[in-house]
């Protein structure tokens, strides 16, 4: 694989830009991988890449049903942040939005991370007391946050309108180096690295069942053939319930559409992520000038991928409120993604009933920022059968109680 | 839009005047229970990619709690029942049956 420099582009100007090699192989499928990952989206792939760099598992498949980086990957609103309550998610989401730093040099490829800030709207009484809390336990957990006055959030934001008739803001939760990152250079980054180590990245390759004998993993069907595997990862998002089903168990897991919208591209008015958690609505401006807007989670199961039209009058009615320069802006694209929710709000990435099998899931509204530590922690789990960034998310913490309750510390925005 | 019709008043409106309460046809474990059947209970899902049968209230209504079965993927309702029953009524059924092929009956409780 030609490395990506600028020397690289100059070279390749001299033969008018037609030698660049293509970023991955799309390989047939081999008869047997040592690991095999089910689905090609952030996680899965960083998944992949970890496994390989980390503990030198190379002879590794990445199965994907629709294209690279197609479901919630290529959906989101691309919010990087670490301010959680609870130390064991701190130290997950913190460890990925670490690996975001560096993430551009160390996959040769421009993720194009910016860490702009992030400010969480506090706008009630019960919100400053409780970012007030998350800063005192972001001091602990030596993730770099803290709560600002309205003046400060005034100073950032220009555009934000601080005395809303009914939700005016009375602080924020700021992390400045919070940010966002090109979601699909991602995906691909990670794909290209992949590919790079020997790994196939198949696309187009649904799994309809999972193989197992004498209570073990011995390999999954797919519609390209079956395929043998000694380990298997499960990273299938919203269809997490569907594939668990296909391996004889159930999970704490249920799937809804979370929808963002974006708006037409305008000159550049605001250079931070801003979450409004009360009101429901969170907005950034892409470099390419739209307003990335982030709405509500259906409240009924579903796999539409559109999701409900009142959520997206309802999350602007609340921008235009926050924002009011945003009034007379028009939408662009509306879009949905279906996320896996568990009941605490946080994700599982633990072994699986089925011998074999381990399952990273359950990121709900939150999957994006967490792409790195994710893959660093569950490729851990997978080579080791233990790591210390995913102890704490099993899938047996609901049976026993343990829960890491981000929805009641509303780390998370829904 | 979702639009579902109340079985008790006969409304029928759009999503907003309803609030979504989950799976259906949950049996209930209480004390005396395996630990295995309350965690069952409590939070293995069957959220299903098809045909899901769930709780709705009309919140903004009559208020009562009542059944829909409802296909996950399409958003097609195939019918609203009232939520004093354990089963599924059979024309719900038959609907299920003639527009999902291959859809496999569990048991209900």
């Amino acid at each position: 694989m030609k490395r990506y420099s600028a020397f690289a582009v100059v070279r390749e100007a001299l033969s008018y830009h037609m030698g660049w090699e293509r970023a991955w192989a799309s390989p047939e499928p081999k008869k047997k991988y040592d690991a095999i990952i089910i689905g090609a989206g952030g996680h899965g792939l960083a998944t992949a890449y970890y496994l390989g760099k980390n503990h030198g598992i190379k002879n590794v498949a990445v199965l994907e049903k629709g294209w690279l980086g197609g479901g919630n990957t290529g959906r989101n609103t691309t919010i990087i942040r670490s301010n959680y309550l609870q130390d064991a998610s701190a130290a997950l989401y913190e460890k990925a939005r670490s690996l975001y730093e560096t993430m551009s040099q160390d996959l040769n490829y421009n993720v194009m991370f910016s860490p702009r800030g992030v400010i969480m709207l506090a706008q009630t009484e019960h919100e400053v007391r409780g970012y007030k809390r998350t800063a005192q336990a972001n001091a602990l957990q030596g993730v770099t946050t803290e709560f600002i006055s309205p003046q400060r959030v005034k100073e950032i934001v220009p555009i934000i309108n601080l005395d809303g008739p009914r939700y005016p803001v009375l602080g924020g939760l700021w992390q400045a180096r919070g940010g966002t990152a090109r979601h699909d250079a991602v995906a691909w980054g990670y794909a290209r690295a992949c590919s790079a180590m020997g790994m196939d990245v198949i696309q187009k390759c649904e799994v309809t069942s999972i193989r197992q004998e004498g209570g073990k993993v011995v390999g999954v069907s797919t519609n390209r053939g079956d395929i043998a595997c000694d380990k298997l990862g499960i990273v299938v998002a919203g269809h997490s319930g569907h594939v668990a089903d296909m391996a004889g168990f159930r999970l704490p897991i249920e799937s809804v559409s979370l929808q963002a919208l974006v708006s037409e591209p305008i000159k550049p008015c605001m250079d931070c992520v801003v979450m409004a958690n009360t009101v429901h609505g969170y907005m950034s401006q892409s470099d390419k000038g739209e307003m990335v807007i982030g709405g509500g989670a259906d409240g009924y199961n579903n796999y539409t991928q559109r999701g409900s039209f009142h959520h997206a009058e309802e999350t602007v009615r609340a921008l235009c409120e926050t924002f009011p320069m945003v009034s007379r802006l028009k939408m662009l694209r509306q879009w949905g993604g279906i996320v896996d929710m568990t009941g605490d709000r946080s994700p599982i990435l633990s072994k699986a009933p089925l011998d074999g099998v381990f399952i990273n899931c359950g990121w709900g509204t939150g999957g994006f920022k967490a792409i790195p530590g994710s893959g660093w922690g569950f490729a851990e789990l997978m080579a080791r059968g233990y790591s210390p960034l995913t102890e704490q998310f099993g899938l047996d913490r609901f049976k026993e109680g343990r829960f890491i309750d981000e929805s009641v510390a509303a780390g998370v925005a829904h | 839009m979702l639009i579902l019709e109340c079985p008790y008043c006969g409304v029928t409106a759009e999503e907003t005047e309803f609030h979504g309460g989950g799976e259906a046809h949950i049996k209930r474990y209480g004390p005396g229970s395996t630990e295995e059947e309350f965690n069952n209970y409590l939070f293995a899902k069957v959220n299903p990619k098809g045909v899901h049968f769930e709780r709705w209230r009309h919140a903004n209504g009559c208020g009562k709690w009542f059944h829909a079965a409802r296909n996950t993927v399409t958003l097609e309702v195939y019918g609203t029942y009232t939520a004093q029953t354990s089963d599924i009524p059979q024309d719900i059924k038959d609907k299920v049956s003639a527009k999902v092929p291959g859809w496999s009956w569990r048991e209900f409780e």
